[in-house]
């Protein structure tokens, strides 16, 4: 008997140890008004959760414990309890949240206000607005630099990355790229910005000292037609080499050297490529495809597609831990 | 992008660090002068016609909103670039005096003009010397003649032409295979030149129109007030006896009696035209691309949905916006030669960069295809290649057209 229940023990600790360490994905679906729960392991939908209005952007707390959604037509920030999966708490974010980035430190969410030409700034400690900041027209991508003290915002119609202080919390630099800005992602060392221009077709690579473009990544893929390459999500490998580009309805994912900036392969993924986000080993990486209503699974190493995964309906923002 | 584009961009940053470097130096005082770049809204008040459904509001500035708007987005841009948008308003009543307007703009150094005008006054308007070197932009007169014979250098087009229009539901149709159609047309001159671009569309896609009917009557009152019977009695005699068709398509740009057609028809078939399933460049069911964010910008700050000539106006002066931007100029010469240089490329929450023509400066668009509370569809449809873009699929193609600018 006694053995039985030690051996049983022995099992659920197995079991719970293999549950942790088995990698979630959480995707937000724009239309579907849900997130869907994806195990990696499995390769396939657990769980899907119904959240609020239109959720878009999504992120994790550093604690892994939270999952912070932009519900863009409630005008809230929702938090999920991934133990749960229950919301928890809603936040006040300003109109229309469309993407927001953590703070390295975890105290505040910087979040762009996609109607009022704001983003605004959330005190997760106090569960309060803290400030607003005025900055382009339709304020889309959201950056923080790897010692907190830039913030980055770019505007979608104003097509510039604003380059604002975290302290003084005002705009200190503006660089005018090319057409509709969508997303921000520094380099792991905090020297370069990387900027993706959806209609321009580019992704401007920034010189975060000098602020000025160092060089324009250009992306052709044979078959496709020019303007359909258009550039949102980009992730860059934490070591700092590989850089991955979501391009759109082109359905395919860029993935370019850093160091040279040269474009070494396109990875077909599903129908309308946006977002995108890394295992927290960086072994893989996961697209959404919003028109296909799936995600593909992509092994890094390899630049190999694994697999596609069916969420629920135009699937937007992923996040994984 | 290009090398050009590029560099010319670099040349920007560089200014705007020069700015920074200096901003505490002597070169402060020049520098922080705004560049000032007036538009003008000119409009002549000619009386239109009401919307044929009571329960459709009234819009008493439609194109000045989107003019209003599109002001406001270049602002907020500007305020990082040092860069002022001035709407001048300029209102001639009916028949006015156009040569005057001309003269105070061009005395006042005014020559970005934003036209809401008909064809005629609009080429009357273009050829005065006083506009001679001016960009004005047509956000009103779809007129195809504007876009081929009567073409002007000074003249850019941010309204799609009929032809254009035509396409995109002559494309929609081939691609459902609905080849037959029944042309009804009204008395109005628009409503003819409607039809023909449709008879044109017909040709290209070997559709076949199986009767012409036109409708005689004139405009009544929009209110229907137990005259619900009598309209329904005058649609079915127009449309009764017809040889077998799949659509019925109408051309009453008036508004005079379309939107009495769909189910008063006498054989169950679905209306297209300016009625029931619409061509338009935008409408309030539009939400693709990001359009969310400008029909929620436009409906705070004006209280009504953004009609198709706001957002030609809204296209207009956005493309002057990008142009000032990326050249850092207000002369109109120059921004007129890069918003029709190759770099140019104009974001309008429609999914792909827009561009102009070249041989007849207007504006390469997607078209939508509507019905009153739902977008149906977007056109170019797929298979309609194009060697240039699939854009150039709608409307007067450079072959076709007898205009030549470039």
């Amino acid at each position: 008997m006694h053995r039985l229940m030690a051996l049983s023990t022995l099992l659920a600790c197995t079991a719970l140890a293999s549950a942790a360490m088995a990698n979630t994905a959480y995707v937000s679906n724009e239309k579907g008004n849900t997130i869907s729960v994806i195990d990696l392991d499995k390769m396939e939908t657990v769980a899907t959760v119904p959240v609020g209005e239109r959720p878009r952007g999504i992120t994790l707390s550093h604690d892994n414990k939270l999952l912070y959604i932009c519900t863009s037509d409630a005008d809230h920030i929702e938090v999920l309890d991934l133990e749960t999966l229950q919301v928890v708490n809603s936040l006040p974010s300003g109109p229309d949240p469309e993407l927001f980035v953590l703070s390295r430190d975890g105290s505040h969410l910087y979040i762009a206000n996609e109607d009022n030409n704001f983003v605004t700034v959330l005190d997760l400690q106090q569960g309060i607005v803290s400030a607003e900041i005025p900055v382009g027209v339709e304020p889309e991508g959201m950056a923080v630099s790897p010692d907190d003290k830039i913030l980055i915002n770019t505007s979608e119609t104003t097509n510039m990355a604003h380059f604002i202080d975290t302290t003084t919390l005002e705009i200190v630099d503006n660089v005018l790229v090319d057409s509709r800005p969508r997303y921000a992602e520094f380099t792991p060392d905090g020297k370069q910005l990387w900027v993706s221009a959806e209609i321009g077709g580019t992704v401007s690579v920034i010189d975060v000292a000098t602020r000025k473009i160092l060089h324009k990544i250009e992306f052709a893929v044979q078959g496709v037609r020019a303007d359909t390459i258009q550039p949102v999500g980009v992730r860059i490998t934490p070591d700092g080499k590989t850089a991955f580009v979501a391009l759109g309805p082109a359905n395919r994912v860029a993935v370019v050297d850093v160091a040279s900036y040269e474009v070494q392969d396109y990875l077909l993924v599903g129908q309308r490529v946006w977002q995108m986000d890394f295992t927290p080993d960086a072994k893989l990486l996961v697209s959404t495809n919003g028109e296909s209503n799936d995600v593909s699974v992509i092994n890094v190493v390899e630049r190999k597609v694994l697999k596609s995964i069916a969420v629920g309906e135009l699937p937007w923002g992923v996040a994984i831990r | 992008m290009s090398q050009g584009r590029s560099a010319r961009i670099l040349g920007i940053l560089a200014a705007g660090v020069a700015a920074l470097t200096f901003a505490f130096g002597q070169a402060a005082v020049a520098q922080s002068t705004p560049l000032h770049v007036p538009i003008v809204y000119l409009k002549e008040t000619i009386e239109e016609p009401l919307p044929l459904s009571l329960v459709e509001p009234v819009a008493t500035d439609k194109g000045l909103a989107g003019v209003k708007l599109a002001i406001g987005d270049n602002n907020t841009t500007g305020k990082f670039l040092k860069q002022e948008f001035e709407l001048v308003e300029k209102t001639i009543p009916a028949g006015g005096d156009l040569k005057a307007a001309a003269a105070e703009m061009s005395a006042a150094g005014q020559k970005l003009v934003i036209a809401d005008l008909t064809g005629p006054r609009l080429t009357e308007f273009a050829d005065l010397p006083d506009m001679k070197d001016a960009v004005i932009f047509n956000i009103r007169a779809e007129d195809d003649g504007l876009r081929a014979a009567d073409c002007r250098a000074n003249i850019l087009h941010t309204i799609p032409s009929r032809a254009m229009k035509a396409d995109a539901l002559g494309q929609w149709l081939a691609s459902k295979q609905w080849m037959r159609w029944v042309l009804v047309y009204g008395v109005n001159d628009g409503d003819r030149a409607f039809a023909d671009a449709i008879r044109r569309t017909a040709k290209r896609y070997r559709a076949e129109i199986v009767e012409e009917r036109a409708y005689e009557w004139k405009a009544g009152s929009r209110r229907t007030d137990t005259g619900e019977q009598q309209v329904r009695d005058q649609m079915t005699q127009l449309t009764q006896r017809l040889p077998d068709h799949d659509v019925v398509i109408v051309a009453d740009e008036s508004e005079v009696f379309g939107d009495y057609l769909p189910y008063r028809n006498w054989d169950p078939r679905p209306v297209v035209g300016t009625s029931g399933l619409v061509p338009t460049s935008w409408h309030r069911s539009q939400e693709q691309w990001g359009g969310t964010q400008l029909q929620r910008r436009f409906m705070r700050d004006f209280n009504r949905w953004m009609l198709e000539r706001d957002y030609a106006a809204w296209e207009a002066v956005r493309s002057i916006g990008e142009a000032v931007t990326r050249t850092t100029s207000a002369d109109a010469p120059t921004l007129h030669e890069y918003i029709m240089s190759d770099t140019f490329e104009l974001a309008a929450f429609k999914g792909k960069p827009l561009t102009y023509r070249k041989w007849d400066q207007q504006l390469r668009q997607p078209i939508l295809l509507a019905t009153p509370l739902m977008l149906v569809s977007v056109s170019p449809q797929e298979g309609f290649l194009h060697e240039r873009t699939p854009l150039d699929s709608l409307g007067y193609d450079e072959p076709d057209s007898t205009c030549r600018l470039n």
